[in-house]
């Protein structure tokens, strides 16, 4: 329904919190998405001619890079994108049918492929790039925040969490309830200044971005050279070594 | 629904989700094979088909990640580019036309080649194999079969990190050691993209940062793991030796040196004849036991093997009969405290300001001796001492194919291992650490066999093609020091070429150079595009005919894929593969297995899906090509099938030597036993009951110090590891080089033949040394003033994965990265086209400016360009239209401008890839991709199906 | 934002049949037009026509259009789903007032009432029309206060055109809705030049590095895409015009769509009878193709915020 679910601070908001300090841009977060979207609930993420000379399908997730500053404090800085399941998700307030909804009971932001139309309005109203039609069959897919794995009866405990979260080997990806102050990603989100993408349209998403740290490019403490010798010359030098026994 | 309901959920709609679906009605475990890493894996099977795979959580190597490629397995599998049946060429080769013929016609016809081969000259079969897992087999067969001409894809690969490390430590960088990743505070890492330990070192390094640790990254070009590094270092290509000992020259003059690890655990001490002009100088000082002498502390001589010598690291020992011998440390201190090696001057050719260089050395000697960790576990050395700690510093190094795919590779790689050693972080907590199966002897057991006496028709070779040479006597030449390899590895050219030098098959063959070979037959490597040098060359040679009988210069090639690369293009007999999920392999102790710092491990895949086409393992067929030639090993005294279940019998049954078979775990009868014991009819079983791998963790005590560890060495041997459990000393000095130096200065029986003498004395110094790369030094600097060099996408490997609908979309094709400086001084703008030119050609390409590279290189995303038609995609592919091959600059030889040879390391035969050197220039149409060097589109196999416009994977399985 | 054609010829033709509606709606109860059976066939044709075939031409735009029906429940949130439910409405008082007028001649009372009805559901269709732009935030272009009028202005000038041209049919020089048309093509004239100053003029928040949160070291530029080709976002939203073609569209929309209907309602106020009725038809058509091409470029100009993550450091 397209009425936003009232969220009262504390109230359950399921989302991600995304380390880029540490991601590496390998996209096994995008595949694996892909992957277990692709016989997930909003299957198939269909792709177009896939081996012909414009390649392109439905992917819930796509890691971009980018360079940030210049010379000596410079960085790449690699940067997955995915629906930020926004608290104020303008994608589903604009959505003509209801087929756009914010869940209620853990603020996942779903598309009801049942009844969208496909007007590609809510596309428009995402700032984030975070949804994908697909042309086949007419409707608007997204990120469902691995809806089908979360809760998933079949699957160990340990494995009840977003593909993407699961497969990345440098655990830069962390899901859990945001709208907990204490959980662990809230206290995440609290020690590294996590961030909104574009707060300044007042999405308000749920997902948060670990900025790259800062303090972690200054030179480790030590000297700023090696205690010189203090006898330049080369012959005082190894004269220096010669009374070392070593016993091997 | 009631009318109500309906009026309701028209207005309020709810979906009503399924959040419990039933994930998979079978999970099989298996090892995936989408790179090299070996990864463990779970495959979901649901109503027939591949649900998901996901990484297996148990697994020694990847514990539950996979990386984009292991995760796009379903598409592996789903590629149209799969091969269908065996392929009998019927056209010319390259055209791509083929007769699609029957498995008993494509083995008679391989028998027929083969077999004339084999009662006639085994060497005119030249059997190498690419990037495949199983070549205790393939070398095992190949020395079966009778040819000397024998390799894997190492030689233009890494053979230089394999050698440098094998003759120094006793392993190496490559896969065979890693960091100690908890314990290490300063990591350095130089030249690495991706490596085949794709999973473990992107865990490793996001808990670097996270625990605290300081990651430097010293690359030309800041993207990947050097993204996230704390600093940065963009050096210029090729120069890494240079600021390497230019490190070591600081640490020397601070005295930052750990002389009592060098004392215990090198050849720091050992004395070294200084008789110039004599047959043994710079070769150990020896008793007559033939043990190394060192100086005592009363400067008299003392064996270096003896317990308890208490030696010296400077002095001088005066020889009977004239001469006098220093040792090994002070040989090293005269050398690198020159000032030619101080920051300063070696900054502007590194491209490495000075200063930070300086920092760096004092970073590293901070780390290392100001933070001296102790693992309070005792434990005892070779030579009886007990320690009540185990005492470790905390800088750590990585490195390979940045530092190994220059000419001057090897001897790089020995100065990143000499600052490893004199720090005393080598296999000590926060150090550098052995992999299991490693340490081995430095440099380990067999020398390759291969000579002539070693080659007879009909019978098995006299040895195993590959090893690692001592001195001069051990090279595979004749008499007169001709090659005798077709491959020309181990000779007076490449003499340490411990991996053969595929990269010159092809071209040796071509010329009949040193002798013709009949058959070339070839198993998973793509030399007719990704792995040639000079790809263009390379095809001309394949298709090359003898104008006197219109033969092919090169008559037969067999060629084994599982999918439709530019090489099968190339072949005359195709010998279709399965994919990793339809077969048996195994991830051996002998070859490459994912043993850990910890202890050693092997692995296997099991077939986790039916195949579906007519394609068999070719593991299969080679046991099936071995029983039908009856290679000894192969067949039983009455001539049948010692393996009739083909490899899987082979994985199982097969002994190398008394207790010692593929597989380490479960051996005995009962499966009890673990390293050496019987082969165990039900071990395959027990792998697959254990998630498709084995591992042993070794007991603290012997995880550290393994080199010197008493109750590690003595375990090993029990486990079959190593032979015996001498100490492997680390040589920081390393004297086979010199025995080959000696030879070239005219001392001993074989020496190199006089246009080669000149060359093994410069570069065989046994001490590193920095060089400018060849082809930068034989090319007009002002002509071609940039570096060009690839890099592997984390998401890609190789040419495999262009045939695969996700990865393709992230990477359909490549663009040339160029410094911002650059572009603008050439007035370049993103999606420009350039016509990219070395002294071999040129060829466009599409530009990407950037900021985080060194500002006289250019670089691009490796084995992306794909030749018209292949892989099975469509004719307007971007892969064909837009991207591009670098390989087609970079040449097997190199330019003029000094005597011909290879454009590779002078000591390994290692190819230089990363050599290269261009020009840019803008081209003035806009879209200069239809400039390409032209190759006329390969066509299909007649079973290809039509490529489907719409990809609905997972929509029935629902 | 990418241009589609449908939703171009959806705007512009539901834009002059809505205005049209109005002024008929409200010019003929107040019998400040002629009650013609005629004329109101003519006039409720063209609207119904223009109006319908602009909602069934955005249909087509649907990826599910047998759903169409779906899209006039959320009227709480949407405005989109307003703009459909209020089109639809539009039609109960509409078709009332045609039949009152057409069947019965009756133009006054409850039929003058529907008249009334159909012109306010008229205007709310146009308010929502814009308000589904005006109200995306990613959109810098679209969430501008002269999105709103720029709707109204251009619906009501080429309501007015039409309005002018049918009516010369029974009226010879109808010199007040020539009047009316010419201050309207100025006004609306005025309103779009106004808002193209306003776009250039202004700069979005949103830039790329609010988009990633990056920028505490310096300046962000983007290295890679997540796909070397095309995909849904970039097709829809990275849609982007040259400069030098903007600027030659926006004077081919000053020309077609305002300077050359001004002079031939001019012309038109002058001659009346057929050389009137052919300039009222100039006007029409000009204006047709221009605001074609404004409307196309009303969605070309447009930069949505996703284009940040791929190249663009402002939108
Ligand atoms: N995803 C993926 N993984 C792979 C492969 C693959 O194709 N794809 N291939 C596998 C294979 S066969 C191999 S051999 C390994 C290779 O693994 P890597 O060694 O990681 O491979 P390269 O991409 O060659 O990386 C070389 C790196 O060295 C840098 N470099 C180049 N020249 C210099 C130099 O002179 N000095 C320094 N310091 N750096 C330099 C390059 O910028 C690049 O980052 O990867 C294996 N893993
Ligand atoms: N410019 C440049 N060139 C390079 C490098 C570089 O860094 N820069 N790197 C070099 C290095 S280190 C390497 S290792 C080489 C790699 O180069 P290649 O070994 O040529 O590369 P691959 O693409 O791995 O090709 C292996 C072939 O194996 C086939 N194959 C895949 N799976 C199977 C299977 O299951 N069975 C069989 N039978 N075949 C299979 C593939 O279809 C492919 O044709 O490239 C080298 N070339
Ligand atoms: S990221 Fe986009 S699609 Fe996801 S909830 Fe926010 S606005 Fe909606
Ligand atoms: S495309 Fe579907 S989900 Fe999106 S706004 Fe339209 S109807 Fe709603
Ligand atoms: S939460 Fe699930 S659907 Fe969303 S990006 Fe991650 S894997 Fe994809
Ligand atoms: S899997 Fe992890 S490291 Fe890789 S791109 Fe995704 S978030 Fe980054
Ligand atoms: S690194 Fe990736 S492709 Fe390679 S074995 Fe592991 S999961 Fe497979
Ligand atoms: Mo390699």
């Amino acid at each position: 329904m397209t009425d936003l679910p009232a969220s009262p601070p504390g109230r359950k908001q399921l989302g991600l919190v995304i380390d880029l300090d540490i991601c590496v841009g390998c996209h096994a977060c995008a595949t694996a998405c892909k992957e277990w979207n692709s016989g997930g609930h909003m299957a198939p993420l269909t792709d177009f001619h896939p081996y012909g000379g414009d390649p392109q399908g439905v992917w819930f997730n796509r890691i971009h890079s980018f360079e940030e500053g210049d010379g000596e404090g410079a960085r790449t800085v690699h940067f997955p994108r995915s629906c930020l399941h926004c608290a104020e998700p303008a994608c589903v307030t604009v959505c003509p049918t209801g087929a756009s909804y914010k869940r209620a009971e853990d603020g996942i932001v779903l598309v009801n492929e049942a009844i969208c139309i496909g007007c590609k309005l809510c596309s428009w109203a995402c700032p984030y790039g975070a949804r994908e039609f697909d042309a086949d069959v007419g409707v608007m897919k997204k990120c469902t925040l691995c809806i089908d794995r979360i809760y998933n009866d079949n699957l160990a405990v340990e494995e009840r969490l977003p593909a993407c979260v699961m497969v990345c080997p440098t655990h830069a990806r962390h899901f859990g309830d945001l709208g907990d102050p204490n959980s662990a990603v809230s206290e995440m989100v609290a020690r590294r200044g996590g961030l909104d993408l574009m707060p300044e349209l007042g999405y308000r998403p749920v997902n948060k971005y670990l900025p790259p740290r800062l303090d972690r490019m200054a030179p480790a403490p030590g000297p700023a050279e090696p205690p010189a010798a203090p006898d330049p010359a080369e012959g005082n030098r190894l004269l220096r070594w010669i009374d070392r026994l070593l016993s091997r | 629904m009631t009318f109500g309901e309906r009026w309701r959920d028209y207005w309020s709609p709810r979906e009503v989700i399924d959040t419990s679906p039933k994930v998979s009605d079978e999970v099989k475990y298996t090892t995936c094979y989408m790179c090299a890493c070996r990864c463990g894996i779970k495959v979901h099977l649901k109503n027939g088909g591949i649900r998901y795979i996901e990484g297996n959580p148990n697994h020694p190597v990847n514990r539950g990640v996979i990386c984009g490629k292991g995760a796009s397995g379903i598409m592996q599998q789903q590629s149209p580019a799969k091969l269908q049946k065996p392929l009998l060429r019927v056209g010319e080769r390259g055209a791509g036309e083929f007769r699609e013929i029957e498995w008993d016609e494509a083995i008679d016809t391989a028998i027929a080649w083969l077999s004339r081969i084999r009662d006639d000259d085994p060497r005119k079969l030249a059997f190498f194999t690419g990037r495949d897992q199983s070549q205790s087999l393939t070398g095992f067969w190949a020395t079966q079969f009778g040819t000397p001409n024998f390799a894997a894809h190492g030689g233009f690969c890494s053979v230089n990190m394999a050698a440098a490390g094998m003759y120094t430590l006793g392993s190496s960088f490559w896969e065979f050691g890693e960091p100690d990743w908890e314990r290490t505070r300063l990591f350095l890492m130089f030249g690495v993209a991706e490596d085949h330990d794709s999973n473990p070192i992107k865990t490793a390094l996001s808990g670097l940062r996270s625990r605290g640790a300081k990651f430097v990254s010293i690359n030309p070009v800041r993207t990947g793991y050097s993204a996230i590094a704390d600093e940065w270092i963009g050096i210029r290509p090729g120069t890494d030796g240079l600021f390497v000992l230019s490190l070591i020259h600081e640490l020397l003059r601070a005295d930052k040196v750990d002389l009592d690890y060098l004392g215990h655990y090198t050849n720091a001490a050992w004395l070294v004849i200084q008789s110039p002009g004599a047959a043994n100088d710079g070769l150990f000082l020896r008793g007559a036991d033939g043990n190394p002498l060192v100086l005592d502390g009363n400067g008299a001589l003392a064996s270096a093997l003896e317990p308890g010598a208490a030696a010296r690291i400077v002095g001088e020992a005066m020889l009977e009969g004239g001469g006098r011998a220093v040792p090994v440390f002070q040989l090293i201190a005269e050398r690198y405290l020159d000032p030619a090696y101080a920051p300063e001057a070696v900054a502007a050719t590194c491209g490495v300001p000075a200063e930070t260089i300086r920092r760096l050395a004092a970073e590293i000697a901070e780390t290392a001796f100001a933070h001296e960790i102790e693992v309070p576990v005792p434990w005892v050395d070779w030579a009886g001492r007990r320690h009540e700690t185990m005492r470790g510093r905390p800088v750590s190094v990585h490195a390979m194919r940045g530092i190994s795919a220059h000419s001057n590779g090897f001897q790089t790689c020995r100065a990143l291992h000499l600052l490893q050693i004199l720090l005393g972080t080598i296999d000590v907590p926060g150090g550098w650490r052995y992999k299991s199966p490693h340490p081995k002897p430095c440099p380990p057991g067999p020398r390759p066999a291969g000579r002539a006496d070693q080659v007879a028709a009909g019978r098995p070779l006299g040895g195993a093609p590959l090893g690692y040479p001592m001195g001069p006597e051990d090279l595979i030449v004749d008499a007169d020091g001709n090659p005798q390899r077709i491959d020309k590895a181990f000779s007076w050219d490449a003499p340490l070429a411990a991996h053969g030098l595929m990269h010159l098959l092809i071209r040796n063959a071509w010329a009949a150079d040193p002798y013709p070979i009949d058959t070339l037959f070839m198993y998973m490597a793509n030399m007719a595009w990704n792995s040639a040098m000079n790809t263009a060359e390379t095809i001309r040679m394949l298709t090359d005919k003898d104008p006197a009988t219109g033969e092919y210069k090169i008559p037969r090639i067999i060629y084994s894929d599982a999918y439709y690369s530019e090489m099968v293009g190339y072949s005359d007999l195709i010998l279709p593969d399965t994919t990793y999920l339809e077969r048996w392999d195994c991830i051996s102790l002998l070859d490459r297995p994912i043993g850990g710092v910890d202890g050693p491990a092997d692995s296997i895949r099991q077939p986790v899906i039916a195949v579906d086409r007519d394609v068999r393992p070719f593991q299969d067929v080679l046991i099936d090509l071995a029983v039908r030639l009856r290679l000894p090993a192969f067949v039983t005294t009455d001539g049948s099938p010692r393996f009739p279940g083909g490899y899987k019998d082979y994985i199982a049954l097969h002994e190398r030597r008394p207790g010692v078979g593929p597989l380490a775990g479960w051996r005995g009868e009962a499966g009890a036993d673990h390293g050496r014991g019987a082969p165990n009819p039900r071990q395959l079983q027990r792998y697959v009951e254990n998630g498709c791998f084995w591992k042993y963790e070794l007991p603290p005590e012997q995880r550290y110090y393994k080199h010197a560890n008493k109750a590690y060495l003595e375990g090993a041997v029990s486990m079959g590891l190593i032979d015996n459990a001498e100490p492997i000393v680390l040589q920081l000095y390393v004297e086979p080089l010199q025995r080959f130096r000696l030879a070239a200065q005219g001392h001993g029986p074989v020496r190199p033949p006089p246009a080669s003498a000149a060359r093994i004395e410069a570069y065989f110094d046994p001490l590193p040394f920095w060089y400018e790369p060849f082809e930068g030094a034989r090319i007009d600097p002002h002509e071609f003033p940039l570096h060009a060099i690839t890099q592997r996408p984390m998401q890609m490997y190789h040419s495999w994965h262009s045939q695969n609908a996700w990865l393709r979309q992230i990477l359909g094709r490549n663009r040339l990265f160029v410094g911002r400086a650059v572009g603008r001084r050439l007035g370049l703008q993103d999606d420009d086209w350039v016509w990219v030119s070395s002294h071999a050609g040129r060829i466009p390409a599409q530009v990407k400016l950037m900021d985080g590279v060194n500002p006289d290189t250019v670089w691009t995303w490796n084995a992306i360009g794909k030749r018209a038609g292949a892989w099975n995609l469509a004719a307007d592919a971007p892969e064909f239209t837009k991207g591009f091959l670098l390989n087609h600059l970079i040449t097997d030889l190199l330019p003029e401008g000094g005597p011909p040879a290879a454009n590779a390391d002078p000591v390994t035969g290692q190819a230089a890839w990363y050599d290269l050197r261009v020009r840019l220039e803008k081209a003035p149409d806009a879209d200069a991709g239809a400039g390409k060097p032209h190759l006329p589109a390969l066509r299909h196999p007649p079973s290809f199906a039509a490529l489907p416009e719409v990809l609905r994977y997972g929509a029935p399985r629902r | 934002m990418h241009p589609t054609f449908s939703i171009v010829f959806f705007t512009t033709a539901s834009g002059a049949g809505f205005a049209l509606l109005l002024l008929i709606g409200v010019g003929v109860p107040l019998a400040l037009l002629p009650d013609d059976a005629g004329f109101g066939a003519a006039a409720l044709l063209v609207a119904a026509v223009l109006i319908a075939g602009g909602l069934v031409s955005s249909a087509f735009h649907l990826g599910r259009p047998e759903r169409a029906w779906r899209a006039f429940s959320q009227w709480r949130s949407s405005w989109l789903s307003r703009e459909g439910a209020l089109s639809v409405l539009t039609f109960v008082p509409a078709v009332i007032f045609a039949f009152g007028w057409l069947a019965f001649g009756a133009t006054g009372g409850f039929a003058g009432l529907c008249g009334f009805l159909a012109a306010a559901g008229a205007v709310a269709s146009v308010y929502c029309t814009g308000m589904i732009y005006a109200s995306l935030k990613p959109i810098r272009q679209w969430h501008n206060p002269w999105v709103v009028p720029n709707y109204f202005a251009l619906g009501l000038m080429s309501g007015f055109l039409v309005l002018d041209l049918i009516l010369r049919f029974w009226v010879v020089r109808p010199v007040g809705i020539g009047l009316l048309s010419l201050a309207a093509v100025l006004v609306a004239w005025w309103i779009k030049e106004s808002y193209w100053r306003s776009i250039d003029a202004g700069t979005a928040a949103s830039t790329v590095a609010s988009a990633t949160g990056l920028g505490r070291r310096g300046a962000v530029r983007m290295l890679e895409r997540p796909h070397t080709e095309e995909n849904y976002l970039l097709t829809e939203m990275g849609f982007r015009i040259a400069r030098k073609h903007r600027r030659r569209l926006r004077n081919i929309a000053r020309l077609a769509a305002f300077l050359v209907p001004v002079v031939a309602v001019l012309v038109a106020l002058v001659w009346g009878g057929g050389a009137g009725r052919i300039a009222a038809a100039v006007a029409v058509l000009s204006a047709a193709l221009g605001l074609v091409v404004e409307r196309w470029l009303f969605f070309a100009e447009a930069r949505h915020t996703v284009t940040l993550y791929y190249g663009a450091d402002q939108v």
